[in-house]
């Protein structure tokens, strides 16, 4: 997919895009690119307009303002029913008058293939999807992560530039859910279509995307790799999404180029590099730190350390096995945080009321406004 | 508890006695309505054969139960897609407009449509009775198409769209066959319906009257009446085989899309 000049050309390009529902902004200004072959996620919460813009670039939803591009074509006036995009919606939307073949082979009916390449084509997507020999069974007789796997090869049979799938494992059990993420993954990396799945566990969006876009009320508010999502959110709401994160009233100053000094309540003055704060941001904006659970760990009674060491006291905890969840509040602070640790051997776990003194680096701290 | 059960069956001879005496005296071997018995005959069955002015009146009512049964079926789906699939200003207001004929006294109907059509100035005869049969069964049509369309998701045409199809195929390769027993359903009951109507079809009926109303004009010769008896047990019987294959196809409508029985009519 590149251009004439050798620059790669996203396979979609978002450009301010816009919905509205009579007075009711769903969108609201949405840009981004997506790229040839990644595995896209879409993440927020409920109504923050995830579907409503994965809707959109399936076609069956008008833009209301802004500019869609798919493999560099304007998709303004493209219906839904000619776009090279794919779904596989929530429900999976099996026919349940059809078998699972009729089913998975339902977009070769107007393609000029033989009877024998198409039951061919079918026999394939089905193993793909791990249902060989399924192609006669009812599909209304098929259970849950069945029916994901035939609305998925149904999809797929197409080969679309672009598969596009609405939280397609919120229906599945735990256990499920977990198996059909490895397999969608490894099914993307097969095929290397690009994958845009909606979905609003922030876990599995981790888990298994490229990208990810952070989206608040019709809004994308940071567009960035698992990682970088996770270290560096750029605002307090990304970094309580994703994640556990703890905040604490902070102020920054710079005192020359390399070094910026942050005073975190609770923990004290530390220094910190520029690439700890986020893109074009003032460090005199500071208003609190984040940082997360596991990168802290409390020493126990006698453990010594090179880390920088604050003083609390532990006011509850969950022992969940591996781990042991604490929540200490640090001495001048109103606000408890949360500290996980390992269970390691020989680790004592801490009873409550016990002071705590709480390990921590400088180099994970994030700043936000 | 016990009390309850008598109730019930108190209410059910009463419901039915008066049907069940239909066939008692259409096979009963006399003139007279009433006890004791003759003895068994089919004569009045036969006579049934040798009657033009009532094969008239048969094929005058098939013709206007089908043509009302056709119709209001293709009201009834558009009304019920409309009322499932999308929301417009005053929807409500508009469904329960559309369903009001279901508790209007018929009479006032016929009348109000006789009315209606002579100050227009136009001519009765079975278009007019097609005409109100229309207006009675479109709301029982409504209402199992209603239920037909809801049992559907409304992802499943727009999958069908995803995958290259055209609105309109859509349409018609996944939802017709997906509401087709609906669709049956609304055809039988609807042509039950006119099939057995009185009110409306003596009102407006021109020259050719429908069976009811003829049935109606030869209770006025009490030595016919056994022979309407024959007539009226033949009636009940078409009717409520139909009815048992309407609500067959119903409740299949419903088990194939796999979802909960919403209740219908019987
Ligand atoms: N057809 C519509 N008419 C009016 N409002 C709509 C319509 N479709 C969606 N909305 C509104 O737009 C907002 C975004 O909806 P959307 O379905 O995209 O949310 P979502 O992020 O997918 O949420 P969820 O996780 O619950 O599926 C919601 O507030 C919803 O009420
Ligand atoms: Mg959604």
């Amino acid at each position: 997919m590149k251009d004439t000049l050798g620059v790669e050309r996203p396979i979609i390009a978002l450009e301010n895009v816009e919905k509205y529902y009579g007075e009711y902004y769903a969108l609201r200004g949405i840009s981004a690119e997506i790229r040839q072959g990644e595995f896209f996620s879409l993440l927020g919460p409920s109504g923050c307009g995830k579907t409503t813009l994965l809707r959109t670039i399936a076609g069956f939803e008008e833009l209301s303002g802004g500019r869609l591009m798919i493999d560099g074509k304007d998709m303004k006036r493209v219906p839904a029913n000619v776009r090279p995009t794919n779904m596989v919606f929530q429900s999976y939307a099996i026919f349940p008058h059809l078998t699972v073949a009729e089913n998975v082979g339902f977009g070769l009916r107007r393609e000029p293939l033989s009877r024998d390449e198409k039951a061919r084509k079918v026999a394939e997507a089905l193993e793909m999807v791990g249902l060989r020999g399924y192609g006669a069974r009812a599909a209304h007789a098929l259970s849950g992560g069945q029916r994901q796997r035939v609305a998925l090869a149904r999809a797929l049979i197409l080969e679309p530039k672009v598969l596009l799938l609405d939280e397609p494992l919120s229906a599945l059990d735990k256990k499920m859910r977990e198996q059909m993420q490895t397999e969608l993954r490894r099914l993307q990396r097969q095929v290397g279509i690009t994958f845009i799945l909606v979905t609003h566990d922030q876990e599995e969006a981790l888990i298994m995307s490229d990208r990810i876009a952070v989206m608040f009320e019709g809004q994308i508010a940071q567009l960035d790799t698992p990682q970088q999502l996770y270290r560096r959110p750029n605002t307090r709401q990304v970094g309580e999404f994703i994640g556990v994160m703890n905040f604490l009233p902070a102020t920054a100053t710079v005192s020359d180029e390399t070094h910026i000094e942050v005073e975190a309540a609770g923990l004290g003055r530390a220094v910190i590099a520029p690439d700890q704060l986020p893109g074009g941001w003032h460090p005199g904006q500071t208003q609190s730190v984040g940082i997360r659970p596991e990168t802290m760990s409390i020493l126990f009674p006698g453990e010594t350390t090179d880390r920088r060491v604050a003083i609390g006291t532990v006011e509850d905890l969950s022992y969940y096995g591996d781990m042991t969840y604490y929540v200490v509040r640090l001495d001048g602070v109103d606000r408890p945080m949360t500290i996980s640790m390992k269970n390691l051997v020989g680790r004592p776990v801490l009873d409550r009321g016990t002071e705590a003194r709480v390990a921590w680096d400088a180099r994970s701290l994030v700043l936000f406004a | 508890m016990k009390s309850l059960r008598l109730y019930a069956i108190l209410y059910l001879i009463f419901l039915y006695a008066p049907i069940a005496l239909l066939p008692i005296f259409a096979f009963n071997d006399g003139t007279v309505i009433a006890f004791p018995l003759k003895g068994f005959t089919l004569e009045w069955f036969k006579e049934l054969l040798t009657i033009p002015a009532l094969h008239a009146a048969v094929l005058n009512s098939l013709i206007i139960a089908v043509s009302s049964a056709l119709i209001a079926t293709c009201l009834g789906i558009c009304a019920a897609r409309a009322g499932t699939r999308f929301a417009f200003p005053g929807k409500k207001g508009i469904l329960g407009l559309i369903m009001l004929p279901l508790v209007l006294p018929e009479i006032i109907v016929a009348v109000s449509l006789l009315v209606v059509l002579l100050q227009l100035g136009l001519p009765l005869g079975s278009w007019t009775v097609v005409l109100g049969h229309v207006l009675m069964c479109t709301p029982f049509s409504i209402a199992i198409l209603n239920s037909a369309f809801q049992s559907l998701d409304v992802s499943l045409e727009e999958a069908a769209i995803d995958l290259g199809e055209t609105r309109w195929s859509s349409f018609r390769l996944i939802t017709l066959p997906l509401v087709m027993p609906g669709i049956i359903s609304s055809l039988l009951i609807a042509f039950t319906i006119s099939l057995d109507e009185f009110i409306i079809a003596f009102f407006l009926t021109g020259t050719n009257p429908t069976l009811p109303v003829y049935i109606w004009g030869q209770l006025r010769f009490p030595q016919k009446i056994p022979v309407i008896m024959a007539l009226g047990t033949i009636l009940v019987l078409a009717s409520v085989i139909l009815l048992a294959i309407a609500e067959y196809f119903r409740r299949r409508g419903v088990a194939r899309t796999g979802q909960a029985d919403a209740g219908g009519f019987l």
